[in-house]
């Protein structure tokens, strides 16, 4: 067994009883990663001249006892819209290829506090659009328990690295569920956390009413180690929140008596695949036995979710993507008359077709004459949405359900048919849309393929969400098998 | 009836600055018009008395005082610059 398919605080004990080094754990990354990637293809850079180097002054300080950080000497991938300082960092864009980042973002410096190491960086669907990888400017990620499948998307590279053990966690950011759905397909504990519950300080934004970073794992304990290292407000970012970060691991209580989980029946109902909707009614019957109950309840707004989501996101990612004009950063096309012929020339031969066509679809949105009708349209949807959770959660501590439809998909199978694709987030947008925090934690197989359970809290509840997922993972332990690869 | 044009298309991209070609245009057309009338599903909710939600937090404004901060230095701000001359970025001719 890699020593990257252990437990954070397994891994801990051996470096501190002088059993393991730093840079072997380290080795066992980039060992791992030249044996797999080639099919996973997971990652984009890696950094392994500074990662080794980093390992060395990381083991002087554990000859020294001089071990501070939470993460010490933990192996991480980076989705490759987070930026890194002097790391290449291209959001899976031809337009990005040789763009090299001149600060981090805020969560690289809380995992530099907590004295991670960073391997590289992870592969995407372009600026974060898509469900499957498969709108990577690059490559396709695939998925580590079948190779044939798609990894989820849009952090695909997030969720397969950790999956294939080449890396011990990983962070990734979710604007409609591209955290929770490749963790789901990948099989890893995947949060996205509250709205402004981390910063965005240095994520490149796509939708920035809805974007949120957070952790990839194996287990839900890892889950919530990274995400105290990366929370908190910063003035950075005045859409972070200045509420207290908890103590994250003292929710692991293993206890869930007397918790009362709300089973929207939208989430079981059409479209969602037999063996998925099974999986999820197996799970409820574990947190039922361990003294928790639920009910059936409905968040009737949700069938207008994705529609809301598609108009808000493309809209602002229509304005957010303005900036890539090939004046301060990516790669410029050559042979333009004037300035605006070198803008069109430059973000035609750099965006890729699914970043285009939201480009062209908020664009539309935003523009005079359909602003109100579409628009500001689904904005009033959105509150609609957000009060379905708001009402639920008032008396119910968490909403289950699956995090996907279905398993995951064929390479190649949606990929010309934009509408099915974005079906596939049906039951994570709306989330998004309510800035509430959500995990997935694996919950069993379909086929061979991983399924992902989904807990929903309230907002900065993301410690009742670990609380519901940790109990129910140790009285199952799914995450215990591993894909072969 | 078509929801978008194929002259509202170009006319959209030229608002995104994205240079079309006509087989695009085309595969615009048909790809934007299925979205949108996937998004007229919206209209079966009636929403006149809804307020619009632009952000999920409680937002106010975020005040500082108006101190020199330290910021990229020149040569940092430039690293990326595809095109530049005397520690300034340079564009094409911006007029005709």
């Amino acid at each position: 067994m890699s020593i990257l398919e252990e437990s954070f605080s397994s891994i801990h004990k051996k470096l501190h009883n002088k059993e393991l080094k730093v840079s072997e754990v380290v080795d066992a990354s980039f060992k791992r990663i030249k044996e797999v990637d080639n099919q996973v293809q997971a990652f984009l850079t890696l950094d392994e001249e500074n990662a080794r180097q980093q390992a060395e002054k990381l083991d002087e300080a554990l000859a020294n006892e001089n071990t501070r950080g939470l993460l010490f000497g933990l192996p991480a991938g980076i989705k490759d819209n987070i930026i890194t300082n002097g790391l290449r960092t291209t959001c899976a864009s031809q337009l990005l290829a040789n763009f090299e980042p001149v600060h981090n973002a805020n969560v690289m410096d809380g995992l530099e506090k907590a004295e991670s190491v960073t391997i590289g960086k992870l592969n995407m669907d372009e600026f974060a659009m898509g469900s499957s990888n498969e709108n990577s400017g690059f490559q396709t990620t695939r998925n580590p328990w079948n190779t044939e499948y798609v990894p989820g998307g849009s952090s695909g590279g997030a969720a397969a690295a950790v999956a294939a053990g080449e890396v011990s966690f990983s962070l990734g950011s979710d604007t409609g569920g591209s955290i929770r759905q490749p963790a789901s397909y990948c099989g890893v504990v995947g949060l996205k956390p509250t709205y402004g519950r981390v910063s965005r300080y240095g994520l490149v934004a796509f939708a920035s009413s809805l974007d949120q970073i957070g952790p990839l794992t194996q287990t839900v304990e890892d889950n919530a180690l990274v995400l105290g290292q990366i929370a908190g407000h910063s003035k950075s970012d005045s859409t972070s929140a200045d509420v207290p970060v908890s103590d994250y691991l003292s929710s692991l209580t293993g206890d869930v008596k007397g918790m009362k989980i709300a089973v929207p029946k939208e989430y079981l109902g059409e479209g969602v695949s037999e063996d998925v909707r099974n999986r999820v009614l197996e799970a409820l019957k574990v947190l039922e036995e361990q003294g928790a109950s639920w009910e059936e309840v409905s968040l009737p707004h949700s069938q207008y979710a994705v529609a809301a989501y598609y108009l808000l996101a493309s809209s602002e990612a229509s304005a957010n993507l303005a900036r890539f004009d090939g004046v301060r950063y990516g790669v410029r096309a050559e042979q333009a008359d004037n300035l605006i012929d070198m803008y069109k020339h430059t973000r035609s031969q750099g965006f890729g077709d699914e970043v285009k066509r939201r480009i062209m679809l908020g664009t539309f949105a935003l523009s005079s004459g359909y602003y109100d009708a579409y628009y500001k349209k689904a904005q009033k949807v959105r509150t609609l949405i957000k009060q379905d959770f708001d009402n639920i959660l008032k008396d119910y501590d968490v909403i289950v359900g699956p995090t996907a439809p279905t398993t995951a998909f064929k390479v190649g199978e949606k990929v010309n048919d934009p509408l099915t694709m974005y079906a596939n987030d049906i039951l994570t947008i709306p989330v998004n849309l309510a800035g509430v925090p959500a995990i997935s934690v694996p919950c069993g197989f379909s086929g061979g393929l991983p399924v992902g359970l989904q807990i929903i809290s309230r907002p900065f509840e993301e410690g009742t969400v670990y609380r519901a997922a940790h109990a129910y993972e140790q009285a199952t332990n799914h995450n215990k098998t591993k894909p072969e690869l | 009836m078509e929801r978008i044009s194929k002259d509202q298309v170009r006319h959209v991209a030229h608002l995104a600055r994205l240079s079309v070609t006509e087989d695009e245009v085309d595969t615009f057309t048909e790809q934007l018009d299925a979205i949108i009338g996937f998004a007229e599903q919206l209209n079966e909710l009636d929403t006149e008395n809804v307020e619009a939600t632009t952000h999920v937090l409680d937002i106010h404004n975020v005040l500082r005082e108006d101190e020199e901060r330290p910021s990229l230095t020149r040569e940092e701000a430039l690293k990326n610059a595809p095109d530049q001359e005397d520690g300034q970025v340079k564009v094409p001719s911006v007029l005709e």
